[in-house]
């Protein structure tokens, strides 16, 4: 059985749609400060750093550059990698089991306020060649995938637009959300289209933040006084980079990285996990995702579950009890820590008022983004897998 | 620490090119295809791919690591892109290295690829943006400042003359000539390099590499598959990084920390006590000819300010002591960023199978270093690659 | 047995200026428009703001001891937050420098740039910026030369780095 890899600290700033008395170094330095003191370390005893940030989110090239100051990284061993923050997590991972560090930080953040030009941020993003010189709005490729996925399992229309109801709901209790809001499937239904089927309400607006994340390896873990989150599993996936030759109906990206997490948790039946934080960038991939994690053995059975209650906080499997994306706010590369923060925080029972019983198992599950096929997931427990 | 043995199996690399007609899709495809041919495998024998790439504003689009992992064979795999700068091409293997020796994957493809040309009027101008937007980009730096205050302080502190630069230069054109890939390969002088134009003194224009296009990808694998797939897996004995302060006009520039501390890291877990007797062949980054002897001694090859002299002496010649740069590096190669440090990983690749052809270095190297740098002179990144197991 | 060398076979196709300038290949030319607007924050706004003034300043750690510029809210060694803002003098000297014939788009200059890293007088030892020297012949300019600021004209200043235009050696 490999070592045990935990989280032993986290720190992150509250979200918010802007942050302009803070540089994004000053933002680093209040969650590192923060993760620091909850892990019990000194950022002298950290072995390695990682940070997830993409150039362009950020306005700056090779921003590698400007990370290690504000973390205690300096003259340490350091890098980027250009995806979200559970592939950090992932990244981690592996670089405790190969024994090269004992302890390692993850950090990513959102500055999305100081760009002012996010759709064609997005735009820029797009295959020069083959989609850019259509000129549309980027959200069309949402648009294009919730069409279809809609149509082929049957999930309706109302459906999505009580996942962004349900979402922005639960964000009323949770005080790190930037868009808490009691919100009405009916409301959501009213917003304009942005790119048919898709709604504005039910797509996520980015904000501030930052989360830094301490993991350690077994003894390290076993030393520390704060209640560790244990990795039981973690996987990570491409599907098609290509518009043209992509699954436009399954998040195959998710299942492939879902199925080496639970194969290394060794869960065999996914709703043994109490709580799961799923992207939902746009409300309709909360279900493709949920499905793409194995909750349903087909689609409509999503569109079902979801009118039950049962993706609710008090129903059997809450999904997104942290306000998720829609609620909370999109944070760039942080979503996915955002995700890990709440985990954490019910696996300690320091959830407050939306603390759930009984936390011993939780999924967090993080996808980049339009035009991108790449996805993460991560589980955690309070207990050393076996 | 018992980490799992892991070995490069397999590489392979494009052209580097002052402009390339393939897109960077088909340069990336190009290296990873050759790097699988030479290992003698197909993609669906690869658990993971590991891309490496530098600035997203040369190949003009955001989040090019995703736009480019069709090429590289990242299509229904577990697939991410790291990024030190400069650094990555020697980084990516560490991080590959790491994927593997935890036991999460088997096999690993590493594939680094730039395509420098897109950008217009010229990539050079790209470099702007890597300047602090507040503090430093007013000032309209240009990259080549960064380099020339470097070299300034460094050939001021150790009293270096420009000759002793100028015969980097010299030595990697004249070894590039023998490398099929390079763009550059030149018999010259150091009376031709110092009559070139100066860019930004005392920087003359044939000391530094011009942009590039191209890719390079190398297979890695665990040790018991590492030994069924090939029959010389050329064994990572140590890998090391470490990124220095953002404020770079706070430190002296003479000597580089960071390369010594990452390169410490990658001695100790290769177990090497004295680098300069127990290393055979060093493939340095020599993005500007001063920087191959600044690294040399970060790298603890040469004492500080000594290189020069171990250089005018012939040490580092294929046939000297201790041959640096056998494949013609930056300077003679080509530096199509992220692609250049991983082609010097190659070079180590070839030259410890005894597959460097013209450039083989004489008797048998058992053990080289290939070291990337990268980022406002701040990241160093190592590799130590050896024909024997690690203990 | 005799080995081929490597590597054995290299693909790519090289294209000459030639070729793309007459148009014989396919190429799509895009104009990113991407705008940003950094929030400087606290020790950066603060930093723009005293230039705006016409004064340099930094920040101290306690701990360490070091006053640090460009001024920062936290001091990297000791990871802590840094203490005081100390105003530090508008002279210096030369750390390293250079003469640049190439502007940063790749044009040619008759006369360089001087870019160079000045250290800071009234700052800790090595805390030097980024900036441009002048009015000096460029064969004239040596490490460790004591140079000052000059100033913009006070309405002419915006909080920027370029409200010091240049600096230039103290003559004495």
């Amino acid at each position: 059985m490999p070592d045990g890899v935990a989280i032993i600290g986290v720190g992150f700033t509250s979200l918010q749609p802007s942050t302009p008395h803070l540089s994004f170094k000053e933002l680093m330095f209040e969650a590192a400060q923060k993760a620091y003191l909850d892990a019990g370390v000194q950022a002298s005893e950290i072995d390695s750093f990682v940070t997830c940030a993409e150039d362009l989110n950020e306005g700056l090239s090779i921003f590698d550059e400007y990370t290690p100051d504000q973390l205690g990284a300096v003259q340490k061993p350091m890098h980027t990698l250009t995806q979200d923050g559970l592939h950090g997590i992932a990244d981690a991972l592996m670089q405790i089991r190969s024994g090269i560090a004992e302890l390692v930080v993850v950090e990513a953040h959102s500055k999305a306020s100081n760009v002012k030009t996010p759709e064609w941020l997005l735009d820029y993003a797009l295959d020069p060649i083959y989609n850019r010189p259509l000129g549309f709005n980027p959200h069309a490729v949402a648009g294009l995938e919730m069409n279809v996925f809609l149509h082929e399992t049957g999930i309706r229309a109302e459906h999505c637009a009580q996942v962004a109801a349900k979402n922005r709901r639960n964000a009323l209790r949770n005080p790190v959300a930037a868009y808490p809001l009691a919100l009405t499937p009916m409301h959501v239904e009213s917003s304009p289209y942005v790119a048919y089927p898709l709604r504005e309400a039910e797509i996520a607006e980015r904000a501030d933040g930052c989360v830094v994340v301490v993991l350690a390896n077994e003894a390290r873990t076993q030393r520390s006084h704060s209640k560790a989150a244990w990795i039981c599993g973690v996987g990570f996936a491409n599907d098609s980079a290509t518009l043209e030759s992509r699954d436009w109906v399954r998040a195959e990206y998710i299942r492939i990285a879902a199925e080496r997490a639970y194969r290394q948790a060794s869960i065999q039946n996914p709703r043994e996990i109490r709580l799961f934080e799923v992207d939902d960038t746009y409300a309709y991939k909360e279900l493709q995702h949920l499905i793409a994690l194995g909750l349903y053995s087909e689609g409509a059975e999503a569109g079902r579950s979801l009118e039950a209650g049962e993706t609710k906080p008090d129903g059997k499997i809450p999904v997104n009890v942290s306000g998720g994306a829609l609620g909370m706010g999109l944070s760039l590369e942080a979503s996915g820590l955002y995700r890990v923060v709440e985990l954490v925080l019910q696996l300690r029972g320091q959830a407050s008022a939306r603390q759930l019983a009984d936390v011993r198992l939780g999924l967090a599950q993080s996808w980049r983004g339009v035009p991108t096929t790449s996805g993460a997931v991560v589980i955690l427990g309070t207990e050393q897998p076996k | 620490m018992s980490a799992r043995k892991v070995a490069v199996v397999g590489a392979g690399m494009t052209k580097f090119m002052h402009r390339a007609l393939e897109t960077p899709k088909e340069l990336a495809w190009l290296a990873a295809k050759s790097a699988l041919d030479s290992a003698v495998m197909n993609l669906s024998q690869i658990d993971c791919v590991v891309l490496g790439t530098a600035p997203d504003a040369f190949d003009g689009v955001h989040m090019k690591g995703e736009y480019l992992s069709d090429g590289c064979g990242g299509w229904k795999k577990p697939y991410l892109r790291c990024y030190v700068g400069g650094g990555t091409g020697v980084y990516a293997v560490a991080q590959a290295w790491f994927h593997v020796a935890s036991g999460l994957f088997d096999t690993a493809l590493v594939v680094c690829e730039e395509k420098m040309s897109s950008c217009l009027p010229h990539p050079q101008a790209a470099f702007l943006t890597i300047f602090d937007h507040i503090t430093e980009q007013p000032l309209k730096p240009n990259l080549l400042w960064i380099f020339a205050l470097e070299q300034t302080r460094y050939m001021e502190t150790y009293g270096i003359a420009l000759e002793d630069i100028a015969r980097v230069s010299v030595k990697n054109k004249r070894n590039a000539l023998d490398h099929p890939a390079a763009q550059l390969g030149a018999n010259l002088t150091i009376k031709d390099i110092l009559a070139s134009e100066v860019m930004a003194w005392p920087v003359h224009r044939l000391m530094v590499s011009p942009t590039s296009d191209g890719a390079v990808a190398v297979v890695l694998a665990g040790e018991e598959i590492a030994r069924r797939l090939s029959d010389r897996p050329v064994w990572i004995q140590g890998v090391g990084w470490c990124l220095d302060t953002a404020y770079w006009t706070n430190r002296d520039l003479a000597y580089p920390e960071y390369v010594e501390k990452a390169a410490w890291t990658a001695y100790r877990m290769a177990g090497i006590r004295e680098p300069r007797k127990e290393i055979n062949i060093a493939e340095p980054y020599d993005p500007f000819a001063y920087k191959e002897l600044h690294h040399l001694e970060g790298l603890q090859l040469a004492p500080k300010g000594q290189a020069p002299k171990l250089l005018a002496d012939g040490v580092f010649e294929r046939n000297g002591d201790l041959p640096v740069t056998p494949s013609g590096g930056l300077l003679g190669v080509g530096n199509p960023i992220a692609a250049a440090g991983l082609m010097k990983i190659c070079e180590l690749f070839w030259q410890l199978r005894g597959e460097a052809g013209p450039r083989q270095v004489p008797g048998k190297p058992e053990r080289g270093v290939a070291q990337a740098w990268g980022d406002l002179m701040q990241v160093g990144t190592v590799v130590v690659m050896g024909t024997k197991e690690p203990a | 047995m005799k080995l081929q060398p490597e590597p054995k076979l290299v693909r790519g196709t090289p294209l000459d200026e030639k070729t793309l300038k007459r148009g014989k290949t396919f190429s799509v030319t895009y104009e990113p428009r991407l705008r940003y607007s950094w929030d400087t924050g606290q020790a950066i706004s603060r930093y723009l703001a005293e230039l705006k003034e016409g004064r340099l300043i930094a920040r101290s750690c306690r701990k360490c001891g070091r006053v640090m510029i460009p001024p920062r809210m936290f001091c990297e060694r000791c990871f802590r937050p840094t203490d005081e803002w100390v105003y530090v003098k508008d002279t210096g000297k030369i750390f390293t420098f250079s003469l640049c014939y190439v502007s940063w788009d790749v044009r040619r200059l008759k006369q360089p740039e001087i870019p160079a890293v000045i250290e800071i007088d009234g700052a800790s030892p090595g805390m030097g910026i980024l900036h441009v020297v002048k009015k000096i012949a460029p064969g004239k300019v040596r490490i460790g030369m004591a140079v000052r600021a000059v100033w913009k004209a006070k309405a002419k200043r915006i909080g920027s780095v370029t409200d010091i235009t240049y600096w230039q050696p103290i003559k004495n």
